[in-house]
């Protein structure tokens, strides 16, 4: 080990709120009455969903303390303005899932401090899949997050889906990780180190074109960050853990573990593998074309709302692949901004139906029949943030997958935005059966529906959040590039450096 | 005045926010909402028209920018700006679309279920199509086609009527889900040749007239216009692409109807000219007589299957297939008689089928049925309905005085001049059957002894009369003095780099 090694632990202090918030939650969970307390008794177990939530945002608040900060801890982790970028952001993910849960987990799971402790360690897992700088706290920070996600996939325990859904996971996820810890030992076989920046090195030094080790050490990788974002071939796990899992667990994942998947991804590729992306990048392209075109074509025949949202996300992952394959400056921070877009409408996508479960219990797509005469607020949010996936206007779909597409198209690759672009039209069809069913559909009777304020609270912040990305992305635009600079200013100076 | 234009696309997206506001308990302040906005759009469209200064040029009035992103990714200082501008091209397709949302607004006043929702969505639309006419930015001018193709899926599907032809039924949703479809179909293809044309120009904006200084290679340009010649043909109607334009528009309830046929379809022939033409004057070239041919086509054969419908309805929607055909010829001569002439066409064919649209809805809504075998001499109980109906349709086959002899005027002679003899001979073949399914229709349906059967029709309602009087008095307006509208139009089209060249 090098001398002088930055052992800085203020640094992780983002990551220490959440796991004590998560120990902490887990004991105030045993001093909780069953029966809520005082006149709140109510409300039971809820409140320490909010109690989560607040956790998830102090840590988002604290990392903030870094904007414009470049250091690192040890050499593991950096802590800069991607990290930053990442920190807050999955820190409000995290925060915006505790908020949904609080009523589904009060009403249908047991054990509730547990449940939200595992939410706030998938993100501390995220955040360390963003910070890393070096392959393996990359695979410790990403085995973190897949466990909490397991152990949540199935916590509905009594129910056969959950488990099922649960348990493939598990096996698949673990199957993948083997892949990826191997394919790291043979990273490491050819290049002497496990550092991004010396894997880039070593790279970039070396003119005699790509070995046998060196091949099968990428291969690996990208079949194991595969299985995690959920690409195509490496997908099967999506559809079954997306409809066993909790809802709130469904959105989770959707939302936590896509976006940490890119975050390595991104700056891992940027970082150590760039300086061989003419040999790596059409692997990638194909991926991204098999993935955006499976998921969407496959979606059109679902007929369970987790299922379709499962398999439109493949579709996604198909999308962001394209940022990837067109590495540069540009579609890294175009990259970004779709991937922070999509998630923060699939957020509300899924809050929706995450209410309409709470009051219903249902989650077949011809159950959101006559959601506009029970709850037309409901169904003029849901229609925005499906208009939003499918890349309509005024919503932060357009704007985010305009620029993403133009930005694979400006690296050579014009034949995947065509792609792109007709899959995402391809899309629209079976978003609009939703919305067909929910404008048209014949509503069943039933009472009057209370209308929950913290989760209308949060569907509203969400969509607020589309419409802005929608309408002015500039201001997103300018933090995301400040933090996906960073990727390429590292990288240009040991460029420079060697 | 450029706030003015920023206002037309404002003022609509604003009240459709009103709308969702008021109460759903309160109908008829949605209306009134509606009427005043309706009326303040209007009022706006005209002072653009006749405030537009067309000597001097081919300058672009009104000019408003407001950096909406750049110097972030690919995009370069003014990367994306919303640019707003208006040309002798926009200024009286922003009057048409002006005058239709008055008109369909007042058509609309019967719309009782869920009307608040309804005007949320139409008024949704008018915002997309002003901003496409008013946009000099290629990704605002893609962001407003898409504002205006989001609504109709529902406005169709929730307000719509299902046509049932006794051996099958055409239902509302099919023909909503079937226009979105093609729609969006078009819309991939133009997305793609905006990305091509963006790498292409390299130059990290998407703002029109920067991207209209490129010199483009010639056979990229002849690779990419067929991207937007068909993309865009989509939405106007062109042949073979035409089958969801009569579907969608007899699903539509009235006022859709005609806000589609008489603003929509524009949007696709204005995106030709705007776009494809004058980013890429070359590629039109070499693909103008692939163009005159589908135009032609188009004409004859919605003009053919529209003396085939019985259904009133259904003749109308392959009579806009037909006139759009025309415009579709007028743009493929690429001479500024013919292309102004198909300019002069979007307006009068706006105009008048949004009338027709008006006369159909006003018969269908007492009568129940479209067929026009089973009415027979209606007119002595409607007697201004039918002359409505009758202006509408000789306007339609070309009467002099009225806006489309003008406007087909231009049009054959721009055929004849750029040398396709055959196109212009079998144009006025179209026009003449034009004439045969027009005049056979009224004598069916409204002259003849009254069939007893009808005796109960009424004449069509107070507000169908006022939209009536608006829309003939611009069809006459522009029949009798056309000049203001070709002033402005000739002069900016004459400037286009692909008539200069």
């Amino acid at each position: 080990m090098q001398e002088g090694l930055n052992f800085d632990w203020k640094l992780l202090a983002p990551e220490y709120i959440l796991v004590a918030w998560a120990g902490g939650l887990i004991m105030l969970d045993l001093f909780w009455p069953a029966g809520g307390w005082g006149r709140f008794g109510r409300l039971g177990k809820e409140p320490l969903g909010y109690i989560a939530a607040a956790g998830a945002l102090i840590s988002a608040l604290v990392s903030l303390i870094w904007v414009d900060d470049t250091t690192d801890f040890a050499g593991l982790v950096d802590i800069d303005d991607y990290t930053t970028l990442f920190r807050v952001f999955f820190g409000l993910i995290g925060a915006f899932a505790c908020v949904a849960s609080a009523r589904y987990v009060k009403e249908r799971l047991l054990h509730a401090g547990e449940y939200y402790a595992f939410i706030l360690l998938a993100v501390v897992g995220a955040n360390g899949m963003a910070a890393a700088s070096e392959l393996l706290t990359a695979y410790i920070s990403l085995e973190l997050l897949s466990f909490s996600l397991y152990v949540l996939t199935s916590y509905a325990k009594f129910d056969l889906r959950s488990n099922e859904g649960g348990l493939k996971y598990m096996l698949l996820g673990a199957f993948s990780s083997a892949l990826l810890l191997y394919g790291i030992s043979m990273i490491y076989g050819a290049t002497g180190s496990t550092e991004y920046a010396a894997i880039g090195e070593a790279l970039s030094g070396d003119t005699s074109g790509i070995d046998e080790s060196l091949f099968l050490g990428l291969a690996l990788i990208m079949a194991g960050l595969g299985f995690k974002v959920a690409a195509v071939p490496f997908h099967m796990w999506t559809p079954d853990a997306y409809e066993g899992a909790p809802l709130p667990v469904t959105a989770l994942i959707s939302a936590i573990s896509k976006s940490a998947g890119f975050a390595l991804f991104l700056k891992l590729f940027a970082s150590a593998f760039e300086p061989k992306i003419d040999d790596w990048r059409y692997f990638i392209a194909g991926l991204s074309a098999a993935t955006m075109i499976l998921g969407n074509l496959v979606a059109i025949q679902q007929s369970n709302i987790k299922r379709l949202l499962a398999y439109s996300s493949i579709g996604q992952v198909g999308y962001l692949l394209m940022g990837i394959a067109a590495l540069s400056p540009d579609s890294a921070s175009a990259l970004v901004v779709h991937l922070i877009g999509y998630v923060v409408t699939n957020l509300a996508a899924f809050v929706c139906v995450i209410i309409w479960y709470n009051w219903t219990g249902k989650e077949e797509i011809k159950d959101f029949a006559g959601v506009r005469e029970r709850a037309p607020v409901l169904a003029y949010a849901l229609s925005a943030a499906l208009f939003s996936l499918a890349g309509m206007p005024l919503f932060a779909g357009f704007a985010t997958k305009f620029i993403l597409f133009q930005s694979a198209a400006e690296e050579n690759l014009l034949w995947l935005a065509g792609i792109a672009v007709t899959m995402s039209f391809v899309s629209l069809y079976y978003y609009l059966i939703i919305i067909k069913e929910m404008f048209l559909g014949k509503p069943e009777e039933g009472p009057a529906f209370p209308a929950p304020w913290p989760e209308y609270g949060a569907l509203a912040l969400l969509i607020a959040g589309v419409l802005l990305i929608g309408l002015y992305p500039q201001p997103l635009f300018d933090a995301v590039d400040t933090g996906t600079a960073v990727l390429f200013q590292e990288q240009a100076s040991t460029v420079s450096g060697r | 005045m450029g706030e003015v234009l920023l206002a037309l696309i404002a003022v609509p997206l604003l009240s459709a926010v009103a709308f969702m506001l008021i109460p759903s308990r309160y109908p008829q302040l949605v209306r009134y909402v509606a009427l005043l906005s309706a009326s303040a759009q209007f009022v706006m469209s005209l002072v653009v028209f006749f405030s537009y200064q067309f000597e001097g040029g081919n300058g672009l009035r009104f000019d408003f920018r407001w950096g909406w992103l750049e110097n972030v990714v690919f995009l370069g200082p003014d990367g994306i700006t919303l640019h707003l501008a208006v040309d002798g091209i926009a200024a009286p397709l922003v009057l048409l679309t002006g005058i239709v949302i008055l008109a369909a607004v007042v058509v609309s006043w019967n719309i009782t279920y869920r009307n608040k929702d309804f005007f949320v969505l139409l008024f949704l639309l008018v915002s997309g199509v002003f901003g496409v006419f008013l946009s000099q930015d290629l990704f605002f001018l893609f962001f407003w086609y898409e504002v205006a193709v989001l609504p109709m899926y529902l406005l169709i599907a929730v307000w719509g009527a299902s046509s049932d032809f006794g051996t099958f039924i055409r239902t509302k949703e099919y023909g909503a889900m079937k226009l979105v479809l093609y729609l969006v179909a078009g819309s991939a293809l133009i997305f793609i040749a905006i990305f091509a044309t963006f790498v292409e120009a390299d130059i990290g904006t998407f703002d029109l007239p920067a991207l209209g200084q490129v010199q483009y290679d010639t056979d990229f340009q002849k690779a990419v216009f067929p991207f937007y010649m068909i993309g865009f043909g989509v939405l106007a109607g062109m042949w073979p692409f035409h089958t969801w334009s009569p579907d969608g528009h007899v699903a539509a309830p009235t006022g859709v109807s005609m806000l589609h046929a008489g603003v929509l379809m524009k949007l696709g022939a204005f995106g030709i000219l705007r776009v494809g033409m004058t980013l890429l004057p070359e590629g039109a070239e070499f693909w103008a007589p692939v163009l005159m041919t589908l135009g032609v086509i188009g004409a004859l054969y919605g003009a053919i299957s529209a003396l085939a419908q019985t259904d009133l309805k259904y003749m109308v929607g392959y009579s806009s297939v037909s006139h759009m055909g025309y415009v579709l010829m007028g743009l493929a001569t690429m001479n500024d008689i013919g292309v102004s002439g198909a300019v002069l066409q979007m307006f009068a064919h706006g105009v008048m089928t949004a009338l027709m649209f008006t006369s159909v809805g006003a018969v269908y809504d007492q009568a129940h049925t479209r067929d026009m075998t089973v009415f027979g001499g209606i007119a002595k109980k409607m007697p201004r309905h039918s002359a409505f109906w009758a202006i509408a349709g000789l306007s339609s086959l070309g009467l002099p005085g009225l806006a489309g002899f003008v406007a087909e005027l231009f049009i054959f002679v721009g055929t004849f001049q750029a040398g396709y003899y055959w196109a212009g001979a079998l144009g006025i073949l179209a026009a003449a059957i034009t004439a045969t399914y027009i005049l056979r229709m009224l004598a069916r349906a409204y002259f003849g002894p009254l069939n007893e059967k009808w005796e109960g029709l009424r004449e069509m309602r107070l507000g169908e009369q006022f939209a009536a009087v608006l829309l003939i008095t611009f069809l006459l307006f522009m029949g009798l003095a056309p000049w203001p509208f070709v002033d402005r139009i000739s002069e900016t089209v004459r400037n286009l780099p692909v008539i200069t060249s």
